[in-house]
């Protein structure tokens, strides 16, 4: 019986367009798990125990029982099609390196121009840092300058600095280093509050803006942002939030 | 897109679960055991703080667009744009295309969010005819598009630190670009304060059959 509902489910994933290789055959539903025992004969310890089992959707508040998908596969949430568990072979190893590129480029990027203007032999190069400190002429603005500066350089650079901090001693099977929890959740926590890659398509508007009015050339930080765009959706896509809580779990 | 008597949510077993690292707790547990998150079965104050960063969100948009967002300086004239106006000079110029993007990303967009996490939060308290799946998908979109329309404070950003060749022409920010920003970000936290599981509350709200540990200590 639970087959036939678990079949049902992977179908109507995949006709709702669900990419990628979906399989919720791996969560079998707790419902069919929970019957035959009723509350009052449980010990709290089995009740803990028992709970270890199973996740919740953080979307939809829906709960499985776990059995973990192979590598490659994803588990998707079977109402909402949020992506529950996701994980991949030596995808440690790749966010750390991923996550390294990202520190050295969102610096490298700070400092040289993205862009450069040449207008009636006059020429005038900006970089990140320029683009932060347009707003320091008004004093109304100045806090702008410093949200924009932790939007495009501090934050990126520090989730990385989180992640490869976790990461590191997950990846060498060593037990995580002190604070660990608290890093990977403000890192979980920041991650709607990184723009560097917003920052990189807005270069490219703002290219086709004063395109008509001077000549522009992109500068080496432009090329560095793009790859930045590249890897940062990398980084998102290889992470299993599911897997890196599981072996923070001591 | 239903699966009716399928899904069990953590409410209706009496448990709690952590939204951060999606871990399940016994119903009274405060702060996640793993992560250290805190926890509520359902946030109660999560509609409201939604409104409330809405109201602000769409207060600071007012003065987004009534302010100009940008001040040209050229050798022979000085002007002030706001969004909309720079978007119609534009048109004035023949570049549709590009008045169109900026209308659709600083007007339309910002609009539509506002509309529908105002659509979501009455939606919970009154129930709509939009299926559950629908409606947790535009929440969905509103959250991923939302940081997006910082593109606009960027823009800003980069244009008036490029285009700076003395007195040939030079671009300055105006206020409505801190205003903008601060919208922005007032509507990305409405959006994040919106408990997205209470969208799938509404039908299957059968009361939680207790698997309190209180019972289970006895």
């Amino acid at each position: 019986m639970p087959w036939a509902q678990d079949s049902e489910i992977l179908s109507t994933c995949l006709r709702s367009g669900e990419s990628a290789y979906v399989s919720t055959t791996n969560l079998l539903f707790l419902q069919e798990r929970h019957e035959p025992v009723g509350p009052q004969i449980r010990t709290f310890r089995d009740v803990s125990r028992d709970l270890d089992q199973l996740i919740a959707c953080p979307r939809c508040d829906a709960v499985y029982h776990v059995e973990e998908p192979g590598m490659g596969e994803r588990a998707v949430c079977a109402r909402c099609h949020n992506v529950l568990i996701a994980p991949r072979k030596r995808a440690g190893k790749q966010i750390i390196a991923i996550a390294l590129a990202i520190v050295v480029l969102v610096i490298a990027a700070t400092i040289f121009p993205f862009l450069s203007i040449r207008a009636a032999g006059v020429s005038h190069g900006s970089s990140v840092l320029d683009a932060a400190l347009a707003f320091s002429s008004s004093s109304l603005l100045v806090v702008l300058t410093l949200a924009v500066a932790a939007l495009i350089v501090f934050i990126p650079v520090l989730r990385a600095l989180l992640v490869i901090y976790v990461l590191t001693p997950v990846v060498f099977d060593r037990p995580p280093w002190p604070g660990a929890i608290r890093a990977f959740r403000l890192s979980e926590g920041l991650r709607p509050w990184s723009m560097a890659e917003i920052f990189a398509i807005g270069c490219a508007v703002a290219l086709v803006k004063v395109a008509d009015l001077a000549d522009v050339h992109f500068g080496p930080a432009f090329w560095m942002f793009s790859a930045l765009v590249v890897l940062m959706m990398l980084k998102d896509s290889y992470m299993c939030r599911y897997s890196v809580w599981k072996s923070l779990e001591t | 897109m239903e699966i009716p008597g399928n899904v069990t949510t953590a409410r209706q077993m009496g448990l709690v679960a952590c939204t951060r690292c999606t871990k399940v707790w016994p119903g009274e547990t405060e702060r996640c055991g793993r992560c250290g998150h805190r926890m509520q079965s359902r946030d109660p104050g999560s509609l409201q703080r939604a409104w409330a960063w809405w109201v602000v969100g769409l207060i600071c948009y007012i003065p987004a667009n009534t302010y100009p967002m940008l001040s040209t300086r050229t050798l022979v004239s000085k002007s002030e744009d706001t969004i909309v106006g720079g978007a119609v000079e534009l048109a004035h110029h023949g570049s549709y295309g590009i008045a169109i993007v900026i209308l659709v990303a600083s007007v339309l967009i910002p609009i539509g969010k506002f509309a529908v996490i105002a659509a979501l939060a009455i939606g919970v308290r009154r129930g709509t005819r939009m299926s559950q799946l629908r409606r947790h998908q535009l929440y969905e979109v509103v959250e991923y598009i939302g940081r997006w329309s910082m593109i606009d404070v960027f823009v800003v950003a980069i244009l008036s630190s490029l285009v700076q060749l003395g007195a040939l022409a030079s671009i300055a920010p105006g206020k409505a670009s801190l205003f903008f920003a601060l919208s922005v970000i007032f509507t990305m936290l409405s959006a994040q304060s919106f408990d997205s599981r209470m969208i799938w509350d509404r039908d299957s709200e059968p009361t939680p059959q207790p698997l309190q540990p209180q019972e289970v200590h006895a």
